[in-house]
């Protein structure tokens, strides 16, 4: 009788990365649709262009460094994806290219493609382009204009490497109530103004092409989270440690600082807590790591918005968490079973 | 670098610094000036030349001195030598154009911290007789403003659609704000070496097949 002698593990779930990944991209699907229902012809522009351009620097960088084909992993459509979501409506389809490039090659491909990163492809490209050009990024359009799927935001049509074309007589032309061209955050850090809750589900308030509806993020995220391709407890923590600072100052001082919802519904903070801290290559895998990086994203995510000079702080907070992810996987080992203590 | 059997000809010893042995792209040495100052053409260049004159005034009279100079003492005779050529320097620039003045700040006088010159004056000048030793700095500085251009063009390109202060588009033209913010320096620098290793490694190849 022969007898096969293997290492473990020998049991396979029947995952693998492309499979998980397909199913973000499924789960990324409906955000998409409700964004292009609001801001029509312009988003299905910017998804596809940003997504195409990921592909693009993708296919080159395997080129250039004479790997194999990473295409069919989804990771770069994943991260076109994500990153056209995290930009303005109006963003000019060329900067939305150089995005998407930067995104690839800054944020993955030079630490040596997936699972290498130490950060966020998509928000490394998002970092680029706020850093990049920082009018074009906070120039925001509003939804549901009456023309949406008969013609572009003027905007998105700017020549490659043109100042983008001044998008302010059209949004006078197709003027949507109460559009002021100012996130809520943006409007209560300048204004003190506090947007109502159901503007902010519904998607009426700027705000970035795939993040106006909280509540939509959320479903989408509960899918991955009920299949089991996400961790909970990222987006709990991230969601909860924010929930919990933004509850702290409001009792400290409700003059000064907003209501929770404001911190919670408005801004990036749904889709990163659930679609980019939870990246697997750039957060935490021991245990307690895992809240530990939550928490970090979460507080310096409000710490951003209420004292930073910026109005929005998800994208930089993730970063920073990115950054600390191996820190904390270091100090956090959980206690081999049976080891003493020296 | 190359002190072997072989004897080096004066030409070798001006090419070395241009392309071989590049200060920025090869060695890699004085990463300061290199990321800080190189925001426009203009300023990469009065960068460049102004290091050069240091580096060739510093070379040849450091090869001149090489027989009277205790060993002990070197390093803290060159850094003299250098600094007397630094201050030189940084009144001469003072004098001539005080916006490029303005623009490199403190970097004309850390050109005395430059690890190239000193590199320069421990590895070659303190070694050879003085035609080689002020050859072999001239190609170094030639290499370094070369580098320093390179960044420098690209990141005033990009980041004011300007080359050396002439508009190169039209008032459409977007600029990259990055691209002259400190990171565009390290993006730019990464690229260029990026550029050079990737073709080094195209070259091997070729040659090996």
């Amino acid at each position: 009788m022969s007898m096969e002698l293997r290492a473990s593990p020998h049991l396979h779930s029947g995952r693998d990365v492309p499979t998980i990944m397909r199913h973000v991209v499924y789960a990324l699907l409906p955000i998409c649709a409700f964004s292009i229902w609001q801001y029509g012809l312009s988003a299905i522009a910017l998804i596809t262009t940003v997504t195409l351009s990921c592909l693009a620097a993708e296919r080159i960088a395997n080129r250039m460094s004479g790997t194999v084909n990473t295409l069919s992993d989804w990771s770069a459509t994943i991260t076109g994806i994500l990153l056209a979501l995290t930009l303005p409506p109006a963003f000019p389809l060329w900067m939305g290219a150089v995005a998407g490039f930067a995104a690839v090659w800054l944020g993955k491909s030079l630490f040596g493609g997936l699972g290498h990163n130490p950060f966020n492809p998509a928000l490394v490209g998002r970092a680029f382009v706020q850093a990049a050009f920082p009018t074009a990024i906070t120039t925001w359009a509003p939804a549901f204009s009456p023309q949406r799927f008969t013609e572009f935001i003027p905007s998105t049509l700017t020549l490659p490497f043109c100042v983008p074309n001044d998008i302010s007589a059209w949004v006078t032309a197709n003027m949507v109530d109460g559009f002021t061209g100012a996130t809520p955050l943006a409007r209560w850090k300048f204004e003190q103004f506090v947007y109502p809750v159901e503007d902010m589900i519904t998607g009426a308030a700027a705000a970035s092409t795939g993040e106006t509806s909280a509540l939509l993020l959320l479903v989408c995220g509960l899918y991955l989270i009920a299949r089991r391709f996400m961790d909970w407890r990222i987006p709990v923590a991230v969601v909860g440690s924010a929930m919990i600072m933004a509850w702290g100052f409001q009792m400290y001082d409700p003059e000064a600082f907003p209501p929770m919802h404001l911190a919670l519904l408005s801004g990036g903070l749904m889709l990163g807590a659930l679609f980019m801290a939870t990246d697997m290559a750039t957060s935490p895998v021991t245990p307690m790591g895992i809240w530990v990086y939550g928490a970090i994203i979460g507080v310096v995510t409000i710490l951003i918005r209420y004292f930073g000079g910026l109005t929005e702080g998800v994208m930089y907070a993730i970063l920073f968490g990115n950054a600390a992810a191996p820190l904390i996987d270091k100090y956090l080992q959980p206690k081999v079973f049976g080891a003493r203590k020296k | 670098m190359t002190m072997g059997a072989k004897q080096v000809t004066n030409m070798e010893q001006l090419l070395e610094g241009i392309w071989k042995q590049n200060p920025v792209f090869v060695m890699t040495l004085g990463m300061c000036p290199t990321l800080a100052v190189t925001v426009s053409g203009f300023n990469a260049l009065g960068m460049g030349v102004a290091t050069t004159f240091v580096l060739v005034c510093s070379a040849g009279l450091i090869s001149l001195l090489r027989n009277f100079i205790p060993k002990e003492v070197r390093i803290a005779t060159y850094i003299v030598i250098i600094a007397t050529f630094v201050t030189l320097v940084d009144y001469i620039i003072q004098a001539v154009s005080l916006a490029l003045y303005d623009a490199l700040g403190a970097f004309i006088q850390l050109i005395v911290v430059n690890c190239i010159i000193l590199g320069r004056a421990e590895a070659h000048a303190a070694k050879s007789p003085s035609l080689p030793a002020v050859l072999n700095a001239f190609g170094m500085g030639v290499g370094f403003t070369i580098g320093l251009l390179a960044l420098g063009s690209v990141r005033e390109i990009l980041g004011a659609g300007k080359l050396f202060g002439v508009t190169l588009f039209g008032a459409d033209f977007q600029p990259w704000v990055v691209m002259v913010l400190p990171p565009g320096g390290f993006f730019v620098l990464g690229a260029w070496l990026l550029l050079f290793a990737w073709w080094a490694r195209r070259k091997e190849a070729n040659h090996g097949a």
